[in-house]
């Protein structure tokens, strides 16, 4: 095993939250990115099927996590619990923001046909959406888009990694603009 | 209601107005794009009738929608009107926009599901339940509090609580009519009884405020918080 890969198992290790690749770099400052991308490789080839933890690219950035097959077990003992799971209304509003980021109360409103205030500042709060500027419109309205923690907790790479609206059953044949009367 | 349920939809089970339409058009398999206004709409009125209030704003709302493009549909048009939009394209078009935002919620949803099977380091067990926020409340909020609180205790020497129900003045328009076709003139003690609740007075006071604007009867008081005495209007006076 490379110095540079055993380095970064090591911090990894100490991690408790993805690292992004830009961290990493700051372990050793001389590598560059190929060096970095080689030894993640070797590292993630390394632990492949043999062992109970395997190295995950997850949220713009790489973590240690258990397989998913301890899950219920690990679980059962305690060790560790599942996060509760979100609630469709608040899936409703993840999803919408998530796909039109930067986007408003209003128009998350508009497009789930109720009001979205209090699951827009559960999730502030649980800190899977946050302000990211306001809009133009009267009131200078503030507009929400997703955090890291939302790439998180779903185990996606990047924004990316969210299905294509035309890979949908039903993907729309014409996009909505934002200010079309009603 | 209750009886004729043939559907019994709990509304809770909804995240909203366009997700309770959504699961009509999948019962009644039928076509988004071709929507049968007219059908969903009562179905719908059937639906939220059993709703309470304070939470039916948003679905309330689109009910109105419904009714009006329902009424839009009926009125006719003439031949080969260029002009004419279909009333149900906005609506076809939020449904469909909210289909994809529902699959969405399931891809999601299933995505959370697999990634909540992986443990990552430094796990701490979530919080049992959010803190509550902290209270800002000064003397007064307390001192009105506690008289809302008060306010709801029950009376001891009280035995029966009357159910509040609706106001009900068609049946007190129906007291007052018959009493008026009886007597030229009476109090409006006739007219409530001896123990009347307060729904009994709120509905008789209506029903005789109408029955005088229709030039039915009269009202008059001989002195301030005096008796009311109601008087059967002569028949050229009505309107």
């Amino acid at each position: 095993m490379q110095p540079l890969a055993k380095l970064l198992e090591a911090a990894l290790f100490a991690a408790s939250r993805p690292l992004p690749l830009e961290e990493l770099a700051s372990l050793e400052p001389g590598a560059g990115e190929l060096a970095l991308r080689a030894a993640l490789d070797e590292i993630r080839s390394m632990y492949g099927e043999e062992h109970g933890v395997e190295l995950v690219e997850i949220a713009e950035g790489w973590q240690f996590l258990t397989r998913r097959e301890y899950a219920e077990t690990i679980e059962r003992a305690q060790f560790a619990l599942r996060p509760r799971r979100l609630s469709p209304a608040a899936l409703e509003t993840l999803a919408i923001i998530a796909y039109r980021q930067p986007v408003g109360r209003l128009e998350v409103d508009e497009i789930r046909g109720v009001d979205s205030g209090a699951v827009i500042d559960k999730l502030l709060e649980r800190g899977l959406i946050e302000v990211v500027t306001r809009g133009a419109g009267l009131g200078r309205p503030l507009l929400y888009g997703t955090t890291p923690s939302f790439l998180e907790i779903l185990g996606l790479k990047d924004l990316e990694d969210l299905p294509r609206l035309e890979e949908l059953s039903v993907a729309l044949r014409r996009p909505t603009p934002i200010d079309e009367p009603e | 209601m209750r009886e004729q349920a043939g559907f019994v939809v709990e509304l809770e089970k909804f995240s909203g107005p366009l997700d309770l339409l959504l699961h009509l058009i999948r019962e009644d398999e039928v076509d988004i794009t071709d929507l049968p206004v007219a059908k969903i709409a009562d179905q719908f009125l059937a639906v939220i009738n059993e709703l309470g209030l304070n939470q039916a704003a948003d679905y309330l709302e689109m009910a109105a929608r419904l009714l009006r493009i329902k009424a839009q549909l009926l009125l006719p048009r003439r031949l080969g009107d260029d002009e004419w939009e279909d009333p149900r394209a906005e609506l076809v078009r939020r449904l469909l926009e909210y289909q994809q935002i529902r699959e969405l919620v399931d891809w999601l949803g299933h995505a959370a599901d697999v990634r909540a099977e992986r443990f990552g380091r430094g796990y701490e067990a979530p919080p049992p339940d959010a803190p509550p926020a902290p209270l800002h409340i000064d003397l007064n909020d307390v001192l009105a509090a506690a008289e809302r609180v008060i306010a709801l205790m029950p009376d001891p020497n009280l035995h029966h609580r009357v159910v509040p129900r609706p106001l009900d003045v068609e049946g007190a328009t129906a007291r007052i009519n018959a009493l008026l076709a009886e007597r030229e003139q009476f109090a409006w003690s006739d007219v409530v009884g001896p123990a009347a609740t307060i729904v009994d007075v709120l509905s008789a006071f209506i029903a005789l405020l109408e029955l005088a604007k229709r030039s039915s009867l009269t009202l008059s008081q001989q002195e301030p918080f005096g008796p009311m005495v109601i008087t059967r209007a002569t028949p050229r006076e009505a309107a």
